[in-house]
């Protein structure tokens, strides 16, 4: 993506041997870079007041003990790494850290799986494949809020759409969102979220794959399992990692549609929404712990930058 | 060509599958309250009372949810649009590290923006009011608008911003003259993504606008059925169906935006 070179300005002073010339375009950059520094500055002080200051205050509170009189008044005594080995030490802690991984894996190795299948069948072009296509963005578009409910009441375990479907194979209604249940469908409901992004990442990778390989395999008698095995998929592995690697990083930390259909309760609390949860006193924490849910928050915060610092790192890689 | 048709037929039938929850919510929102519980394939008893109540309950919400888009979008455009010329066109001293920032800062856990947004707020009486929202939600679009507006500035050939300066023209006019009118496609990529990411956003709205009254945005008047004690299935799926408005527009008028935004490096999940 947006890795700069500043190239375009300082190349054309290069091409100037005599030295008034070289004065000149001195000048000129000196002017340029001016005028860089205006362009960028609203950005720059937009970035330390509305991304640095609001992330270096969730740290702060992390380290200091808050309750409701100090989060208004202040005077909170700073503790050092207390709440975290608090956080840490509670008994749910290593549970919800299983959850939250459960959910994030099982989440995108779905939807990549659906994705990639997807975007292979689209590939063939046929009547209606542009549209269809285009349709099937929906589920990425609509507000999270939107398909939340609708999946909230498509789970209802006494008129739902779901429980009438499986009924239909002699199954027993399914208790969808109570507390065993919960964490199996907010997976359903955010791989259905996530398969547009998945298709349209991996439709766009594999149109960067010449078709003539294709074609030379075909000439060679290698059948379609064989040309996907042997040239979509390696060719496809710098795009799949990418995609996979954004997905970890974005899946983490959902909360909306979770919250929306659960509110975290029983199997389906992540960190994310545990931090949510205990941060505004909703759902299945009744008090208000601005500290722990700061530090819940600050330890997503690390595992989401890792994973972050390791998608740039591959994409820096294939971009050279 | 008669092959193929098995495969429109596939593709139908998946899209189906796929769209299955949408026909639902349409469904349920126009079948009458008594037999909503019937869990009917059609709204036999169709009605479309569900709609009345949202007209009469969710306008002042509809409105709050337009004006924060609007003021997201502008404030993303301000900020983006000189910001991506700078970086694309212009000597930036550590245009790199900025570039970077940007993509990191993408991946922030949203939880950990509310909070810190929140005490922030709570200290300057920000809270539960329209700026405040669209600052916190202008953050979702900022970075994605600043890499597109890049990417598609970088690719504007030098020869049109040497011409402009031959003529005299300054750093500020040529962007004004000469760069914002090319990237008008861009433009509207952005505005559609800021608009919709701000329209769909539930994680401020629900902790920074929690109390806000009408100053509420649509997603927490839905969410305001679900928190009540009798949930009212058909009115809250009728509200659902006018939220999702916005996104039927795009995507039948601005497909083609879309399509850019999402092949730039669309990265919102």
């Amino acid at each position: 993506m947006a890795i700069t070179s500043p190239g375009a300005a300082r190349s054309r002073s290069k091409r100037t041997a005599p030295e008034d010339d070289v004065v000149v375009a001195s000048h000129r950059n000196h002017a340029a870079r001016l005028a860089a520094i205006a362009f960028v500055a609203p950005l720059v002080i937009y970035l330390v007041v509305f991304y640095a200051y609001p992330l270096v205050q969730n740290v702060a509170m992390s380290l200091q003990r808050y309750d409701r009189g100090t989060f208004v008044n202040g005077g909170a005594p700073f503790v050092g790494l207390d709440i975290y080995r608090e956080v840490i030490g509670q008994s749910k802690f290593w549970r919800i850290v299983g959850q939250t991984a459960t959910f994030t894996l099982v989440s995108i190795t779905v939807q990549y799986v659906v994705g990639l299948a997807l975007a292979v069948f689209f590939q063939n072009s046929f009547r209606l494949s542009a549209t269809l296509r285009g349709l099937f963005l929906v589920p990425w578009l609509l507000p999270v809020i939107v398909s939340g409910t609708t999946w909230q009441w498509m789970m209802n375990p006494d008129n739902g759409a779901l429980n009438s479907l499986v009924g239909l194979f002699g199954v027993d209604p399914v208790w969808w969102l109570n507390a065993d249940h919960a964490l199996m469908s907010v997976i359903i409901a955010n791989i259905w979220l996530g398969i547009p992004f998945n298709l349209v990442i991996l439709y766009s990778g594999l149109q960067n794959i010449p078709t003539t390989l294709y074609e030379a395999a075909a000439i060679d008698g290698a059948g379609p399992w064989r040309r996907f095995w042997s040239i979509t998929v390696p060719l496809l592995r710098p795009v799949s990692l990418i995609t996979l690697l954004l997905g970890l990083v974005y899946t983490l930390k959902v909360v909306d549609i979770i919250w929306i259909m659960t509110t975290g309760t029983g199997s389906s609390q992540t960190l994310a929404t545990w931090s949510y949860a205990m941060a505004f006193g909703k759902g299945t924490s009744s008090v208000i712990r601005y500290s722990e849910a700061s530090a819940v928050g600050g330890i997503l915060l690390v595992i989401a930058l890792a994973f972050g610092l390791v998608y740039i790192a591959v994409q820096r890689k294939q971009e050279d | 060509m008669a092959r193929s048709w098995w495969k429109t037929a596939l593709a139908l039938a998946l899209t189906a599958v796929m769209l299955f929850p949408i026909y639902w919510m349409l469904n349920v929102s126009f079948t009458s309250r008594e037999s909503i519980r019937k869990s009917q394939m059609f709204p036999f008893d169709f009605t479309t009372e569900h709609y009345q109540v949202v007209f009469s309950q969710q306008m002042p919400y509809l409105t709050t949810s337009m004006v924060v888009g609007i003021g997201t979008v502008v404030l993303t455009l301000l900020i983006a649009a000189p910001a991506a010329y700078g970086l694309a066109k212009l000597p930036v001293p550590g245009g790199r590290v900025l570039s970077f920032v940007l993509i990191v800062g993408q991946m922030i856990p949203a939880v950990v923006m509310s909070l810190g947004f929140y005490a922030i707020y709570n200290r300057i009486g920000m809270l539960n009011t329209i700026p405040g929202l669209i600052l916190a939600d202008s953050t979702i679009a900022v970075p994605f608008a600043v890499m597109l507006f890049t990417a598609f500035m970088r690719g504007i050939p030098n020869e049109l911003i040497e011409a402009a300066e031959l003529d005299g023209a300054s750093y500020w006019r040529t962007f004004l003259a000469v760069i914002l009118p090319i990237s008008r496609n861009s433009a509207i990529t952005v505005a559609l993504f800021a608009f919709l990411w701000s329209w769909s956003d539930f994680l401020f709205a629900s902790t920074l606008d929690r109390e806000g009254g009408n100053l509420r945005p649509i997603t927490m008047g839905i969410y305001n059925y679900i928190g009540a004690q009798n949930q009212e299935w058909g009115p809250m799926m009728a509200t659902a169906v006018v939220a999702s408005v916005p996104t039927a527009l795009l995507l039948v008028l601005a497909q083609k935006y879309v399509a850019a935004g999402v092949t730039a490096g669309a990265v919102k999940d």
